[in-house]
């Protein structure tokens, strides 16, 4: 009887962990899309390729065999990240927002970004998947007592709290970040106050990609394989976590972001066997009830607010 | 100093602006009054470049405006005091008079001033770090207008800055006006209220249906426009003879 009671407790200690670690990266995940809505109210579906561009990014540097230390590795597929998406912004998002047509161009605008995107992955690289080595540390298992924790979730942690802390400083704390607030508030009247628009855009997509860099390195460490339509998954993700959040809120992403994090290792270890390859569903089912409880998410914005 | 020459703006196939011309010569406060719907807060946008204009040209110092994104347009000096104050409301007060800053860089002035205007509307000292969207109406309002003058603006444009708010409220958001009047600031009003307007102001326009229908120093303007009919649209056509006449001395 006294053993059981450890073992249930030591389990809801592990899955603890693990969804804190998943809420992790879909939190940065979810951010990075929110970020670029909050301004250009565009849900950029390019932003699974960004996921896609960080793994190939780590696959060729480890194929070419510098030996690139793996930090240094980390860094530059971010860094190759961050790049690709000022660019999709500068050369694909911007004329298009220039021209001034209806607001539906720039979304499918991001459509044709994404499908270029994977298939110049499909063609110039290959439509199977590569592999992504990781160090062994990171498959490696901490054993606390009788509670087992995977190295890597401490990471993931790790990882997404200097992320959320770093992202509140820049938001809080320096002008650019005032500015972005300001701009996903109302962003006619930042521009009428002085503040550059193509500025503030092409910093949102920077930092966009960052998070996007950041997670796809967290997030494929659990498949360790890239392959043309990996980001898929995390974008509709992204998308379902910023939107039971709120999707106009920042900190509603995040919310959003721990709570799928915790519906999907909840429902892994509730569900029976054989309903698992439908959990997905489930926790979208959730999702939608959220939504027809609370249609504006869980931490709306101002204009939702207003709309009411 | 702003030069409006028969300007035309519209929104898709609706016209907004027949031809409108307006001056404001530096140090100078001119009112833009009519009724709602006249196509006031529109000359505003088509000077900001948030509208464009269709014909005509805009010039502020001697540049032509036309064809320029809104922030370089502000940026050569023009403070906005936009309708419904647009403060961001997610923001601290502090944050909203940093933006009002946005095309200044020296640091120690910016603070100097954000202290300046914390002085000049006490309330705002005491609320800077709390949410501006916990504002009352009245304070938004006082808000918005330090947050145009953070930028030190060669021209301020205020739009409706009486609108919603009580009686005693308006009496000192007006105060306000005249004492940056009194202060050398070059000022644009909109507004409603016309006869307090015309209290304050050098010279006014008045506009209806996207058209300027009389004009002059406001003390003539008093005279000759019977307000309240003009406003209501009643007898306008007989007053625009007039005023055709007896005030349009400043062309």
């Amino acid at each position: 009887m006294k053993g059981g009671l450890i073992v249930e407790w030591t389990r809801i200690a592990e899955l603890f962990v693990a969804a804190l670690s998943l809420g992790s990266i879909y939190a940065l995940m979810a951010l990075g899309l929110a970020l670029v809505y909050g301004i250009l109210r565009l849900v950029n579906f390019a932003y699974g390729e960004l996921i896609m561009i960080a793994g190939y990014a780590m696959w060729q540097l480890q194929r070419l065999g510098f030996g690139v230390p793996w930090a240094l590795e980390v860094l530059l597929a971010v860094g190759v990240v961050t790049l690709t998406s000022i660019v999709l912004e500068r050369v694909a998002f911007r004329p298009v927002r220039a021209s001034h047509g209806p607001p539906i161009n720039v979304l499918i605008t991001s459509f044709a970004c994404s499908t270029v995107l994977q298939s110049l992955a499909m063609v110039l690289i290959s439509p199977r998947s590569k592999g992504i080595e990781y160090p062994p540390i990171v498959s490696a298992q901490l054993t606390l007592g009788p509670v087992r924790i995977a190295v890597f979730d401490i990471m993931a942690m790790i990882v997404g709290g200097v992320s959320l802390v770093a992202l509140t400083f820049l938001l809080k704390k320096t002008f650019l970040g005032i500015s972005l607030r300001a701009a996903a508030d109302d962003f006619t009247m930042t521009r009428l106050l002085g503040v550059r628009a193509n500025g503030v855009i092409a910093a949102a997509f920077a930092i966009s990609g960052a998070l996007a860099g950041i997670s796809s390195v967290l997030w494929l460490a659990r498949i360790g394989l890239v392959r043309p339509g990996i980001g898929l998954g995390p974008v509709i993700i992204a998308f379902f976590a910023s939107v039971v959040g709120g999707v106009e809120s920042l900190a509603g992403a995040v919310v959003g972001g721990f709570i799928l994090g915790f519906l999907t290792v909840g429902l892994q270890a509730i569900l029976p066997a054989s309903l698992l390859e439908y959990r997905s569903a489930f926790t979208f089912l959730v999702v939608i009830i959220v939504l027809l409880v609370r249609l504006q998410g869980l931490l709306p914005g101002r204009h939702m607010r207003e709309a009411r | 100093m702003l030069v409006l020459e028969d300007v035309h703006a519209s929104y898709g196939s609706v016209v907004a602006l027949r031809g409108i011309s307006i001056r404001v010569a530096e140090g100078e406060m001119v009112g833009l009054i009519g009724a709602n719907g006249a196509g006031k807060t529109t000359v505003l946008s088509t000077i900001t470049g948030v509208v464009r204009a269709t014909r005509g040209e805009i010039r502020f110092q001697g540049k032509s405006l036309l064809g320029k994104a809104p922030e370089e347009i502000v940026r050569s000096g023009i403070g906005m005091v936009p309708e419904e104050r647009r403060i961001f409301s997610g923001l601290t007060v502090a944050e909203n008079l940093r933006l009002g800053a946005a095309i200044r860089s020296d640091r120690a002035g910016i603070q100097k001033d954000i202290d300046g205007m914390c002085q000049r509307f006490p309330i705002l000292g005491e609320r800077l770090h709390s949410s501006a969207g916990m504002l009352s109406g009245g304070e938004q309002q006082q808000l918005a207008i330090a947050r145009a003058l953070m930028c030190r603006p060669k021209v301020l444009m205020l739009d409706e800055p009486s609108l919603g708010l009580a009686p005693k409220l308006v009496e000192s958001i007006f105060d306000l006006v005249m004492q940056l009047r009194d202060m050398g600031v070059t000022i644009l009003l909109i507004e409603q209220n016309v006869a307090k307007t015309l209290q304050i102001v050098d010279r006014a326009y008045l506009m209806r249906t996207g058209q300027i229908v009389a004009q002059g120093p406001a003390r003539e303007l008093e005279q000759v426009v019977d307000i309240k009919s003009a406003y209501l649209g009643g007898k306008l056509v007989e007053h625009e003879r007039g005023l055709d006449r007896g005030v349009d001395t400043h062309r």
